[in-house]
């Protein structure tokens, strides 16, 4: 792909941003060619949305100069960004839930009919419907024009998202973190839908934290760290351990050292669990699993199969519909928040700003969430503010979080860091399980570490551990057993010694037929 | 007699419920488009105000040499105009300066309760300043001569048809024309919205004035269509039960209309049963009569609509039918003991239903998911 | 990214917490003094009477004394209801509530001031804190927003109690002439703190309240669920609080503490009874001292007395000034605004420093089901 005759189609050259107290993008360099898949690689933080947010216009660079086409350009707003041909999928979907696909498609390029009233004329959905659909049949992204996109599975709003940036007549495509919600043969299918995009002649910046990814898919590789370029190599060039070492700046563990469980007797027992959701319907159906005590059980899957009504009912936050829990083999079904949290459960929820935290509460305050009416932080209704200080010295200390003081508000407070208060909260009291919900979305390798290990040192003082999470090689590094969720059931379990990739991928899609995987 | 006294009590029901339906379309511009606004009650009594100093003053300017109704037009425009003004200070306390939407809409509250007391005492008391009257009712042809229907929708004052053309003109707006669909992707995902090249403050501040204008028009009815002038304080809740009527019409345009109407009636209503010339207990009975009648005839309506096969429902419906209609004509076959309801009591009706309202259906209506929050743009 | 705040020492955090409300006043003065000059009257004979008014002698600073004392209590049912994320614009009616229980004790109950002195105020308190655990119940039972339930809890409330003094009402004086009821008993009444004045104990009940709603608010378990529920909803429900009942809770403190201020109005001036339009406006006014006191009790004390002088100035600038006292709302939405939008007032005097304010309540928070 790399032909010096040919023009790049974008040039980035020195990309200067600073945010307050930030230096997000430090003199960034990147060339893209024609029908090039190019990935841009890097930890979280690393600068890499901030980059593509200024090649889509949303942000405007401080220093530096964009070449579209050898031509140097101005992008002060998406509009600018489209009509140049860049078109982005956000690694947040940006789709309305109570809007059907084919008013998502024409948000902010409107087709009308009728009488002309410039914004007040008639919308043209058939019109759009219509082209959506050749759209989707050239591209193989087949798609109901009319569903409302609340209805839609994550894959499929992610087709809608590249219909989008498709329709909206983009040659070059930035695909941020597209498969964060994939399942590994979900993937697989979107690879293929990328090569598609590239032989019909579209570019590609593809956005990624995933080695292996970025090793099956790229032309070539650019990898960003702190918001500089560390460097350009090509799949051929380069291995795991290398990219991992220009990723994070020091040689990477990519297996977490972990002795072999002990476990001893059953903790937790799940039988039989229905719960539904705020629509009334079922997403948890007849679940069943236990967990010994030194063991951690992982359940894999991809997000939205009912892991999280899951977690919500096993936690206190939703009442089952079915089914019993049993903790040491008392009855705790739909026993709530508090007294499940007395009897020894902790909790790491899944969003740590919404769930786990009071982000304008002081360090302090929020290590003592969980325990703030007990002695010794409370007396008779009043709180004990000396020894709510000194508990929070202790625990910054011990788990390493870094801050100026025990007073600052958690939201000033990195994404490590206040996942790291929340972990010393639930830790730091006598429990019998851990319940951890994906425990390092979002984070730094060096948080991740920290968090990995300390699930770790809890499984070995013997505390049994549930950890859910949508990363397969978190569950796969951390867990002793496997269960994998799909559609609100648990459809396969096994030892981590059996299982891969490939087939926990297998399972999380939805199939059950062992034989058929083997076909595969 | 039932009749007519229905007759009468829907064409008041409807005047009453226009000041609502006029807030309620305010309120709808900014919420679907993701700013909340408690200030409508204040932005009615503004607008209310500066139509009567309009008109009138106008009116005494000329020295009386135009018609009437060019005074009044004059005084619409006014409460038009300032409507939209102070919906443009809502809309730079929310969007620009991002304080809570709930408190600027209580600062504005606060402003108008003293603005048009301050200037009712220092200037339009002292001066006796009286109104130049209200626009006449205007029949529409051959339409108002149907009976029941004709008295009740074709034979109204200018703006009560001004509401129901505006109401389905709204419908349509919302959820037809680009100008709608980029107005619900604000109120509902901001970010998306940004995304595709919108700009999310510039289309916020545009609704929330254009909404401004909806509640000069109500604050203006209040005056040119009812009682000819200012008095103290005349918008007495309706800008909140407008939100409520909004929150009950699950954020669309005939939603609100039909809601509107629910509070107009209970409004006319206690007003109605005011003239001591009717038996209370008997009216009551009758208009719960009519309510399940009217129950019924919309769940008919609807589950007709949703193709329900299910026989037992339309059933149930048909008994609440046939119940409604017993009782309305039933109850002239007795005798009621006359009993009369003090008037305080009479006029608590809207808001008792307001709360009744939110309680039963909030939970279950869904609004603008991104309403309440300013935007961000990191 | 946010180390501005870390950085903030004390003494700066008292600064920006004095100056910018202290800024926002000047504002507020000078804007409405514009509007004082257009409708015909000089701002300064007007500004000067409004503070010889409160402050000129000893029966002006009783009187704001007087007027400060129903605000102080107002605004900490504001505040306390604001920190567990409650906008309870309710007060005025809970006011209306307290006083009417109070008058219906105190005129029919009879018993030693000692004992009659604490029911009665018990009778407001009981009463405020029902007539507020109604929206609160049904905000918390059926997601009603309290914004719109108690401003119709406050139009019943007055509705009702007009019926009630009105002709005929079931309160109303029989001898009298207007709508009023009877007077308190001798032993209903507060004993005063300075005799052949009007100044009743009210402003240390008042005082005392602020320091127990403080200690409430920042060391308690209950301050702290307060606080948790209004900053998180989500955190709160994580964390095993109750949340439902800490609404309801938190509804009831506020409304209790408004009844009180009614309590206190019916109990402390002569005629120790309630009458139409009496007390009216306390309620509005409650918000705005809470609002620039910044929510904190303490701060309260401090704009409740700034209110209360203005309250008591008003009629002095109204016989001089020629300037009607509804002057005073607007300068109390003027003063609201500009402290809720302190970058204007930032902007205008160039005041550098930043104050991030981090326990900022969202009070959209479930407005129909939208922000969660």
């Amino acid at each position: 792909m790399k032909n010096n005759n040919i023009e790049p189609i974008l040039k980035i050259e020195n990309i200067t941003k600073r945010f307050p107290g930030v230096l997000a993008n430090d003199r960034i360099c990147l060339d893209l060619y024609p029908q090039e898949i190019h990935c841009l690689l890097g930890e979280n933080g690393a600068g890499k949305s901030t980059l593509m947010n200024i090649i889509y216009g949303l942000y405007t660079q401080d220093e530096g100069i964009i070449y579209v086409k050898g031509i140097e350009v101005e992008i002060k707003n998406p509009i600018d960004a489209l009509r140049l041909g860049i078109g982005m999928v956000h690694q947040h979907f940006m789709l309305i839930p109570v809007m059907t696909v084919t008013e998502n498609l024409m948000l902010g390029q409107e087709k009308t009919t009728g009488l002309k009233l410039g914004k007040l004329s008639k919308l043209d959905r058939s019109t759009v419907s219509a082209e959506l659909q050749e759209l989707a049949s050239k591209y193989g992204l087949s798609v109901n024009p009319n569903a409302y996109i609340e209805d839609l599975s994550v894959g499929e709003e992610q087709r809608v998202e590249i219909l989008k940036v498709l329709y909206k007549g983009a040659e070059i495509l930035i695909l941020d973190e597209p498969t964060a919600v994939l399942t590994p043969q979900e993937t697989d299918e979107f690879f293929n839908i990328l090569k598609l995009l590239v032989k019909q002649g579209k570019s590609i910046i593809f956005i990624t934290h995933k080695l292996k990814e970025v090793l099956e898919i790229a032309d070539r590789i650019t990898v960003l760290r702190n918001g500089k370029t560390v460097g350009t190599t090509t799949p051929k060039e380069t291995s795991m351990h290398k990219l991992a070492e220009m990723m994070v700046g020091r040689e990477v563990l990519l297996n977490i050292e972990k002795g072999q469980p002990k476990p001893k007797e059953k903790v937790f027992e799940v039988s039989d669990l229905s719960v539904m959701d705020n629509r009334k319907i079922n997403v948890v159906n007849g679940v069943s699993f236990f967990i010994r005590a030194g063991e951690i059980y992982g359940i894999a899957g991809v997000q939205g199969n009912g892991q999280k009504e899951l977690v919500e009912a096993l936690t206190g936050l939703r009442k089952a519909a079915r089914g019993n829990v049993k903790l040491l083999g008392n009855d705790v079904t739909n026993e709530d928040a508090r007294s499940l949290t007395l009897t020894g459960i902790a909790h790491v929820p899944e969003d740590r700003q919404k769930h786990g935290l009071v982000m304008g509460f002081s360090i302090d305050l929020n290590l003592i969430l969980q325990t703030y009416f007990q002695s010794p932080f409370s007396n008779l209704g009043f709180i004990n503010l000396d020894s709510i200080h000194e508990n929070a010295n202790q625990l910054v200390k011990k788990f390493d979080i870094r801050t100026p003081s025990i007073f600052t508000p958690v939201m000033s407070l990195s994404g490590g860091n206040q996942q790291k208060v929340i972990i010393a909260r639930e830790l730091n009291r006598p429990i019998q399980l851990l319940i951890v919900n994906q425990p390092t979305r979002g984070l730094d390798v060096g948080s991740i570490e920290f968090i990995h290990q300390q699930i770790i040192v809890a499984r070995d003082k013997g505390v049994a551990v549930l950890l859910v999470s949508a990363e397969l090689d978190e569950i796969l590094s951390l867990s002793d057993r496997i269960g994998v969720m799909f559609n609100g059931k648990i459809v396969t379990e096994m030892n981590t010694s059996e299982a891969d990739r490939a087939k926990l991928g297998f399972y999380m899609a939805g199939f059950s037929d062992e034989k058929m995987f083997h076909k595969e | 007699m039932e009749i007519n006294l229905i007759i009468g009590l829907s064409t008041l029901a409807i005047i009453k419920a226009a000041p609502l339906v006029f807030g309620a379309l305010c309120g709808l511009l900014g919420e679907r488009s993701g700013v909340i606004n408690i200030g409508i009650e204040g932005m009615m009594l503004i607008s209310a105000f500066t139509t009567f100093l309009g008109s009138a003053l106008f009116n005494q300017w000329t020295g009386g040499i135009f018609p009437t109704n060019l005074s009044l037009l004059v005084g619409l425009f006014c409460g038009i105009a300032s409507g939209a003004l102070i919906a443009a200070l809502h809309a730079v306390l929310s969007i620009h300066y991002k304080i809570d939407q709930v408190i600027s809409g209580t600062v504005i509250n606060l402003l108008a309760v003293g603005i048009t007391n301050y200037v009712a005492n220092v200037y339009i008391d002292p001066t006796h300043l009286s109104g130049v009257g209200v626009f006449p009712t205007i029949p529409i042809p051959i339409l108002s001569d149907i009976p029941i229907i004709g008295p009740i929708l074709f034979s109204h004052q200018p703006m009560i048809y001004l509401m129901f053309i505006l109401v389905i003109f709204m419908q349509y707006l919302v959820f037809n024309t680009p100008m709608g669909l980029r107005m619900r992707s604000v109120g509902e995902h901001p970010r998306s919205a940004d995304t595709v090249g919108i700009d999310v403050n510039r289309t916020r501040y545009i609704n929330v004035i254009l909404g401004g204008i909806f509640a000069g028009l109500g604050g203006a009815i209040m005056v040119l269509e009812s009682v000819g002038r200012f008095q103290k304080l005349m918008t007495s809740g309706r800008g909140f039960i407008a939100l409520a009527a909004l929150i009950f019409g699950r954020w669309t345009s005939n939603g609100a209309l039909g809601s509107a109407l629910l509070f107009g009636f209970s409004e006319a209503l206690g007003v109605r049963l005011q003239f001591g010339d009717l038996n209370h207990i008997k009216v009551i009975v009758i208009v719960s009569g009519l309510a399940l009648l009217g129950l019924g005839l919309f769940l008919l309506i609807k589950k007709i609509k949703e193709k329900e096969i299910n026989i037992k429902k339309y059933i149930t419906i048909l008994i609440l039918i046939v119940l409604g209609f017993t009782i309305m004509v039933g109850s002239n076959y007795i005798k009621f003991p006359s009993i009369s309801i003090p008037i305080e009591f009479l006029g608590l009706l809207p808001y008792i239903l307001t709360i009744f309202v939110l309680t039963g259906f909030v939970r279950r209506a869904k609004g603008p998911a991104a309403a309440g929050i300013p935007y961000e743009k990191q | 990214m946010d180390n501005q705040l870390n950085k903030l020492n004390p003494i700066k955090i008292i600064y920006i917490s004095v100056i910018v409300p202290i800024l926002a006043i000047f504002t507020a003065l000078i804007i409405s003094s514009v509007v004082i000059i257009l409708s015909g009257s000089n701002p300064l004979i007007a500004y000067s009477a409004l503070a010889e008014g409160a402050f000129g002698n000893l029966n002006n600073w009783i009187e704001t004394i007087l007027k400060t004392t129903p605000l102080i209590i107002g605004g900490l049912g504001v505040a306390l209801a604001f920190r567990g994320g409650l906008f309870n614009i309710g007060v005025e009616g809970q006011i209306f509530v307290g006083s009417i229980a109070t008058v219906i004790i105190g005129t029919t109950l009879k018993a030693p001031a000692i004992i009659h002195i604490p029911l009665t105020l018990l009778a407001g308190v009981l009463a405020g804190a029902v007539w507020a655990a109604i929206p609160g119940y049904l905000k918390a039972r059926f997601g009603a927003h309290e914004v719109i339930t108690t401003i119709m809890t406050n139009y019943i409330a007055t509705r009702i109690i007009t019926w009630s003094i009105g002709v005929n009402g079931p309160l109303r004086k029989t001898t009298s002439f207007v709508p009023e009821t009877n007077s308190l008993l001798d032993t209903a009444r507060l004993p005063l703190m300075i005799s052949d004045t009007r100044l009743h104990i009210g402003i240390v009940i008042a005082l005392i309240l602020a320091i127990v709603v403080y200690i409430l608010l920042f060391r308690t378990t209950l301050g702290i669920e307060i606080r948790t529920v209004g900053l998180n909803i989500n955190a709160a429900k994580y964390c095993g609080i109750k949340v439902n009942r800490n609404i309801v809770l938190i509804m009831a403190i506020s409304g209790g503490l408004a009844g009180l201020a009614g309590a206190i109005q019916v109990m402390g001036l002569s005629p120790y009874n309630f009458t139409a339009g009496f007390n009216v406006g306390y309620g509005f006014d409650s918000l705005a001292v809470a609002v620039l006191g910044n929510i904190n009790p303490i701060g309260v004390v401090f704009s409740a007395f700034l209110f209360g002088a203005m309250d008591a100035g008003a009629r002095l600038m109204q016989l001089r000034a020629k300037v009607p006292v509804d002057m005073i709302t607007i300068l109390q939405g003027l003063i609201l605004m500009f402290v809720a939008a302190n970058q204007i007032i930032r902007g205008i005097y160039r005041i550098q420093i930043q104050d991030k304010k981090a326990d900022k309540v969202n009070l959209s928070q479930g407005w129909g089901g939208g922000s969660k």
